[in-house]
């Protein structure tokens, strides 16, 4: 037979997808199609290669950054529901959640989280700061060989300059969403679905 | 390091939109960069990430390129569960017609075209090794002609393809070039039952290998030993010598150099361009309705990638000849294979891509990479010699 039986979703599973991220059945299961077709080993996870596979995202200045995202602390494996967590931090906010009930746990892909989100791809080595250190080899990443070290420590040091308010050099998750203030979270950090 | 340049900043469907957007992006900034303190040293804002986040997550949801060494998603069932990856137990009636299917398939027609299939390559086999041993001249070369034809038409009818040949005014002529995009190694036998070429390719071991070297006494084709592959200017020489003999057939080749699923064109590889002879391009499409003919050569070994053809319910496809072309003035060899490309992808209604299909199996070139962060950089620091300047 042609199907692959043995890691079909259940629908079960897809309401508890659905109700963690806020997916719609169709977009679900379309990305499990995705996530099916990127696993190369067929055994129901990726790993970091299977990541790397996708050429636009190999050639990504921030690329590694952006993969490490999905896997959690330690971890070389990524099974569907990881990844749909952190893809849920991508999906656009509806109107219509932003009156929810204010009790109910944090939606994914609130402003808050999206932040989160961006914030960790700057903190290396997880320890809910940025250093200039860390921010200097993210900088790093992005602009390549063509910016000398001296401009790019002057970069990182009046951004962080700009952020920090306590003064101990490094910005917190706190500093960098009062940065982050005036700008536009929730259309620079959502994908809209064709469905 | 001239090519890479020009694969660089050719233009095409992702990396093209890329840029614009990132240029789109670029002038908001600078915009609003204007209005900013002479005094900031440059441009960059922690929500620059937000751009490189959102296009990586893109790439990772659905991409360009991934998809095209995979088989294409049907959206109507053909009652053949390989082309359909949702295939669950849905009703009795629909389960009761694809047994139906099933038997016909797999009990009639396929035992009937495996035997159809042995007698055409058996056929081919004998004959062209009885042909060899004529002298050369007009007598072997019509009689060559004649016993690859009928052969390939057998082969033809042992996997029921139904062709459909458009402007055959345009076929291939003597001391030219074919190339075609490559969907599957049936492309071969589809071309082969219309007209006569040399093939070129490397010499297998086994009963590929047989044939190679059985045909080659018929009629002269280019076969190279494994250890002449890796020598482009030996390649380039035997090609080169085979089309300025007026009286060999014209050469076969699929410049793509690994199977595409039939959904776009990818990369051709410069090296048939370069040869100077009148290219003839062959644009072939597949209709998936009736069986896919993708050969995902990382999934099925050849075999058993023959024996799924040879139980589909058939090949349907269609195969135009396009206008010949030649390289043009100032014209090198790149952009002459990407107006190749062009036209193909055209004619067929495939997708034209400019990324290599050899990312199927290696890793892509990091120069693309370096690429973007010298555009970003360019940013930050561009907009700094334009505050000196003023």
């Amino acid at each position: 037979m042609g199907s692959r039986a043995s890691t079909l979703l259940r629908e079960e599973e897809i309401e508890e997808i659905k109700k963690e991220t806020g997916f719609s059945h169709s977009q679900i299961t379309r990305l499990y199609s995705r996530f099916t077709s990127l696993d190369k080993g067929e055994n129901g996870t990726l790993s970091r290669e299977d990541f790397q596979r996708i050429p636009e995202l190999a050639i990504n200045p921030l690329g590694d950054r952006i993969i490490n995202a999905f896997f959690p602390e330690g971890e070389d494996q990524v099974n569907f529901r990881g990844f749909m967590r952190t893809l849920a931090h991508f999906r656009p906010i509806e109107d219509n959640e932003k009156n929810k009930n204010p009790t109910a746990s944090e939606p994914l892909n609130s402003r808050s989280n999206k932040l989160l989100f961006a914030f960790r791809l700057y903190d290396l080595d997880r320890d809910d700061k940025i250093s200039r250190d860390e921010l200097l080899q993210v900088l790093r990443m992005m602009v390549g060989v063509n910016i000398s070290d001296e401009q790019l420590g002057s970069i990182a040091d009046r951004t962080i300059q700009e952020a920090d308010t306590n003064g101990d050099s490094c910005i917190s998750f706190q500093e960098f969403i009062k940065v982050l203030e005036k700008v536009d979270v929730e259309q620079k950090m959502s994908i809209r679905f064709l469905h | 390091l001239l090519d890479l340049d020009t694969q660089a900043l050719s233009l095409h469907t992702t990396w093209n939109s890329f840029l614009l957007s990132l240029t789109d992006w670029a002038t908001l900034r600078i915009e609003r960069g204007v209005n900013k303190d002479l005094d900031s040293a440059s441009e960059f804002e922690m929500s620059d990430i937000f751009y490189f986040a959102r296009r990586g997550v893109e790439s990772i949801m659905d991409d360009e390129v991934t998809k095209r060494f995979s088989a294409e998603e049907l959206e109507s069932w053909n009652l053949l569960t390989r082309s359909n990856n949702n295939f669950t137990y849905i009703s009795l009636r629909l389960t009761v017609l694809w047994g139906l299917g099933l038997l016909i398939r797999y009990g009639f027609l396929l035992p009937l075209r495996v035997t159809l299939a042995f007698t055409g390559v058996g056929l081919l086999v004998f004959l062209t090794s009885v042909i060899g041993l004529l002298p050369n001249g007009r007598m072997k070369n019509f009689l060559s002609e004649k016993v690859h034809l009928m052969c390939y038409r057998i082969c033809v009818r042992a996997l029921t393809a139904i062709i459909t040949y458009h402007d055959s005014e345009n076929k291939p002529k003597n001391g030219g070039i074919c190339v075609a995009n490559h969907t599957s190694p049936i492309d071969v036998i589809i071309l082969a039952s219309d007209g006569c070429y040399a093939m070129v390719g490397q010499i297998h071991g086994g009963l590929m290998g047989v044939i190679q070297r059985s045909m080659v006494k018929a009629c002269p084709h280019v076969w190279f030993e494994r250890s002449e592959v890796k020598d482009r200017h030996l390649v380039a020489k035997r090609l080169s010598d085979h089309v300025q003999d007026k009286s060999k057939l014209p050469i076969l080749i699929f410049p793509e150099g690994t199977c595409i699923n039939n959904t776009s064109v990818m990369m051709f590889k410069k090296g048939s361009f370069e040869i100077g002879a009148t290219v003839y391009p062959v644009a072939i499409k597949y209709d998936p309705r009736f069986g896919d003919a993708f050969w995902n050569s990382s999934k099925f070994g050849m075999v058993s990638y023959l024996l799924r053809m040879m139980s589909s319910w058939a090949i349907v496809c269609s195969v135009w000849y396009l206008p010949p072309m030649s390289r043009e003035e100032g014209e090198d060899a790149v952009q002459f294979a990407n107006r190749v490309k062009a036209a193909i992808a055209r004619q067929g209604g495939l997708v034209d891509l400019l990324w290599d299909g050899g990312l199927k199996r290696e890793k892509v070139k990091d120069t693309f990479k370096e690429e973007q962060q010298k555009l970003y950089s360019k940013m930050l620091v561009g907009t700094q010699e334009d505050r000196s300047r003023s």
